[in-house]
């Protein structure tokens, strides 16, 4: 008998494996780079009704091929699903569901807040514990410049909101795959 | 040589025999190299005709249907054929004009952006940004529209750049996308695993759909089911894969399905879906489909497996690479025919106490089932089209397709208008075929243009209204559902459909009793050129076994008079 096949297969132990892993994914997807491409993306999502949380589109080290990387709630979404329907289009190459012990993610974003002079200091020094960067200063207001996971940008924004919050911009994730020994 | 000369070349090098479309401004310089083309263009009425007859062709022939449309309205006027496509899984190309270059977006005369447009379901698609594109995405969109599960693909090309002189080689490499590669094989382990499953199953089933037909697998399915008394079912887009007259049919399923395939998937133990993909018109309501049964999911498309219906051992590959690998090792296991013993007597209880039952005319009025039995009786080799309504069904239910791509209907979109041009497309596909449309009254107003098609082409087709007076499977809902409130349902006698044909330069034909009917159908048959007969049939008649919608297969709803009749 061949290695890997049950010699005898009964019916009721077949099973289908669940379909919804209850956890954010952060799908790596590499698609050639040609007007529409982005467009098939974002409509295959729209029309099978799969949400997107974040979405960031650019150049990969060869011009020719484009990276897409979202993030979805595995908890609503089947992902298997998902990736299978994105594997039809014919301009998707390859598609990674990045490993979350395995993948370094980062998101940058921009936090405009109303800094009267009593709390400056305050926020500049939430800026040092977060290790983000004071990239504006206006008279009425400060930009800050913060790198990190999405909960950490969320941890900051918490902190930040406060004292004013008058915009904010992100970025959403990146991820690439950590490197092995 | 100039751009459009090479569309024409490309188009030959994939074999093209055939075209149907309608010229425009944006597609002129393409309809200047048609002149000159080595295939046949079949001037259509309406795009939308163009599209379902490029359907037909392709259907009836599994070579890949052509159409051109021009710009904008041209463009436009396609989309239901390409969306009818995408939900058939029907190999096709649509080639668009555009308008010139630098007129896109910028709402020039004519314009429409038909890429973006149909993004949702074509299967691929292409705009031209430089004319020596062309004989490549030719290439392409064959290869796409052709291989793996088949679909539409649209190649959008702008006026000037179909004007333009290009250097022209013919390709001679085979096409290579590197996002594209079917998986057609199937994995041998879950072969094995899937047999070894039907060996032990007592109540098993086989779901066929139209990816038997698409895949070409009628044969290597029959073989299948041949190796045991596995019994058989269909959907509607599959029916004609294994033959009607066959021991192991139990017909088709589905919301108008036979009480006995319904109730089989109710209570079977394993249900062997074959190029199958468990739509709403064949599950009812999802939730208590098929409860006790273990899914073996074969596909070309990944995608569509576990999509509906979770599938406990999954096979990616063609059909017809996969079926005779099941068959072999089906073969190579010890099994116990006997096993099935109880199951079939069961189902041959259910066939005996529930067979597909109308009541017969009393007054020598035609019954709309009758005249799809006397239909079969005059021809029943034929090529059939269908639009799409209760006559759909009845001939999906009495007309017995003993053989694949013979029975040509819109499964998936349920796209009324469909039959006539479909039967264009049949007919140019299978000249020596007799090709007939089944038609309802409510559908085949909506496309009668390609009448004219049928007469100044001399394309024969014989197209069988059957006329009610009704939209009569949306009359049958709003009686059984909607409190007998007729909603803008009744067609009334408007137009005279004798005339009507007439008028095109066809024959036209009528006959209203049940003893004329079959001398009437052979007159059609036997008359040269296009032929329309206006059947008219019992008015308010539905069109059962049902299942209500939103409703378990189990509770399908059968004729009433079936339990008095036997």
């Amino acid at each position: 008998m061949e290695a890997g096949t049950p010699q005898v297969v009964k019916l009721e132990d077949l099973h289908v494996p669940g379909q919804l892993s209850g956890r954010k994914h952060i799908l790596s997807i590499l698609v050639e780079n040609k007007p529409g491409v982005l467009a098939r993306v974002a409509g295959l999502f729209s029309r099978r009704g799969f949400n997107i949380d974040t979405l960031a589109v650019g150049p990969t080290d060869d011009p020719s091929i484009s990276r897409i990387t979202l993030t979805l709630d595995g908890a609503v979404h089947p992902i298997d699903q998902v990736t299978k329907q994105l594997h039809k289009l014919i301009n998707v190459l390859k598609i990674r569901d990045m490993e979350p012990e395995e993948t370094v993610a980062r998101e940058m974003a921009l936090f405009k807040v109303s800094s009267a002079v009593e709390n400056r200091a305050e926020i500049i020094q939430f800026a040092e514990i977060f290790r983000a960067k004071i990239v504006d200063v206006a008279r009425r207001t400060m930009t800050i410049e913060v790198t990190g996971s999405a909960e950490k940008i969320e941890a900051f924004e918490r902190m930040v909101r406060p004292h004013g919050l008058v915009e904010m911009v992100r970025t959403g994730e990146i991820a690439i795959a950590r490197g092995h020994e | 040589m100039r751009a459009a000369d090479t569309l024409m070349e490309s188009l030959k090098a994939e074999g093209v025999k055939h075209v149907f479309g309608i010229p425009g401004g944006a597609n002129l310089p393409i309809y200047d190299a048609v002149v000159d083309a080595d295939f046949r263009h079949v001037q259509v009425r309406h795009e939308q005709g163009a599209g379902h007859a490029a359907e037909g062709y392709a259907r009836a022939s599994g070579r890949v249907g052509v159409a051109f449309a021009t710009s904008g309205p041209g463009a436009t006027n396609l989309i239901t054929a390409i969306a009818d496509a995408m939900l058939d899984s029907v190999p096709t190309v649509f080639i668009t004009g555009q308008v010139r270059t630098e007129l896109i977006g910028t709402d020039g005369f004519q314009e429409a952006d038909i890429l973006g447009a149909t993004l949702p379901f074509v299967k691929h698609s292409f705009q031209v940004t430089d004319p020596r594109q062309i004989p490549e995405y030719v290439h392409e969109a064959f290869h796409v529209a052709s291989t793996g599960r088949p679909g539409p693909v649209l190649l959008d090309i702008p006026q000037d750049l179909s004007r333009a002189d290009i250097e022209y080689e013919p390709r001679t490499e085979p096409v290579e996308l590197p996002g594209y590669k079917p998986n057609l094989e199937g994995n041998i382990k879950q072969i094995r695993i899937a047999a070894k499953a039907m060996a032990n199953a007592r109540r098993p089933i086989f779901y066929t759909g139209g990816g038997v037909v698409n895949g070409n697998a009628s044969e290597e399915l029959r073989e299948l089911a041949a190796s045991d008394r596995f019994p058989v079912t269909s959907t509607l887009m599959g029916l004609g894969s294994y033959p009607a007259s066959a021991e192991n049919w139990l017909g088709m399923l589905g919301m108008h399905g036979t009480y006995t395939a319904n109730h089989a998937m109710d209570k079977a133990d394993l249900i062997v879906a074959i190029g199958a993909r468990f739509d709403d018109r064949i599950t009812g309501k999802l939730s208590e489909f098929a409860p006790h049964a273990k899914v073996i999911h074969i596909d070309v498309d990944p995608a569509e497996i576990s999509k509906n219906v979770g599938a406990h051992i999954p096979i990616v590959g063609d059909v017809k690479q996969v079926l005779p690998k099941l068959t072999r090792e089906y073969r190579a296991l010890q099994t116990d025919s006997t096993r099935l013993d109880e199951w079939w007597s069961t189902l041959r209880k259910w066939q005996d106490e529930h067979p597909l039952y109308y009541e017969p005319s009393a007054d020598g009025e035609i019954k709309p089932q009758a005249m799809i039995e006397a239909l079969h009786r005059v021809a029943p080799d034929a090529i059939v089209t269908s639009d799409v309504g209760q006559h759909q069904m009845w001939t999906a239910q009495y007309f017995g397709f003993e053989q694949p791509r013979h029975w040509i209907n819109s499964g998936g979109l349920g796209t009324m208008g469909f039959g006539l041009p479909a039967a264009v497309g049949a007919k140019v596909a299978c000249p020596d075929e007799t090709v007939v449309c089944v038609a309802g009254d409510g559908s085949l107003i909506m496309n009668i243009q390609e009448l004219a098609t049928c007469v100044s082409e001399q394309i024969p087709v014989k197209v069988f209204l059957m006329n009610n007076g009704y939209m009569g499977m949306v009359r049958q809902w709003q009686e059984l559902f909607w409190d007998r409130r007729y909603s803008s349902v009744e067609m009334g006698s408007s137009p005279d459909w004798v005339k009507l044909a007439e008028a095109f330069g066809a024959t036209g034909l009528r006959v209203d009793r049940e003893e004329d009917l079959e001398g009437t159908m052979r007159q059609a048959l036997e008359t040269e050129g296009p032929v329309l007969v206006d059947v008219r049939v019992t008015a308010e008649e539905n069109c059962f076994p049902m299942i209500p919608p939103g409703e378990a297969a189990r509770d399908l709803v059968e004729a009433p008079g079936l339990r008095s009749a036997h």
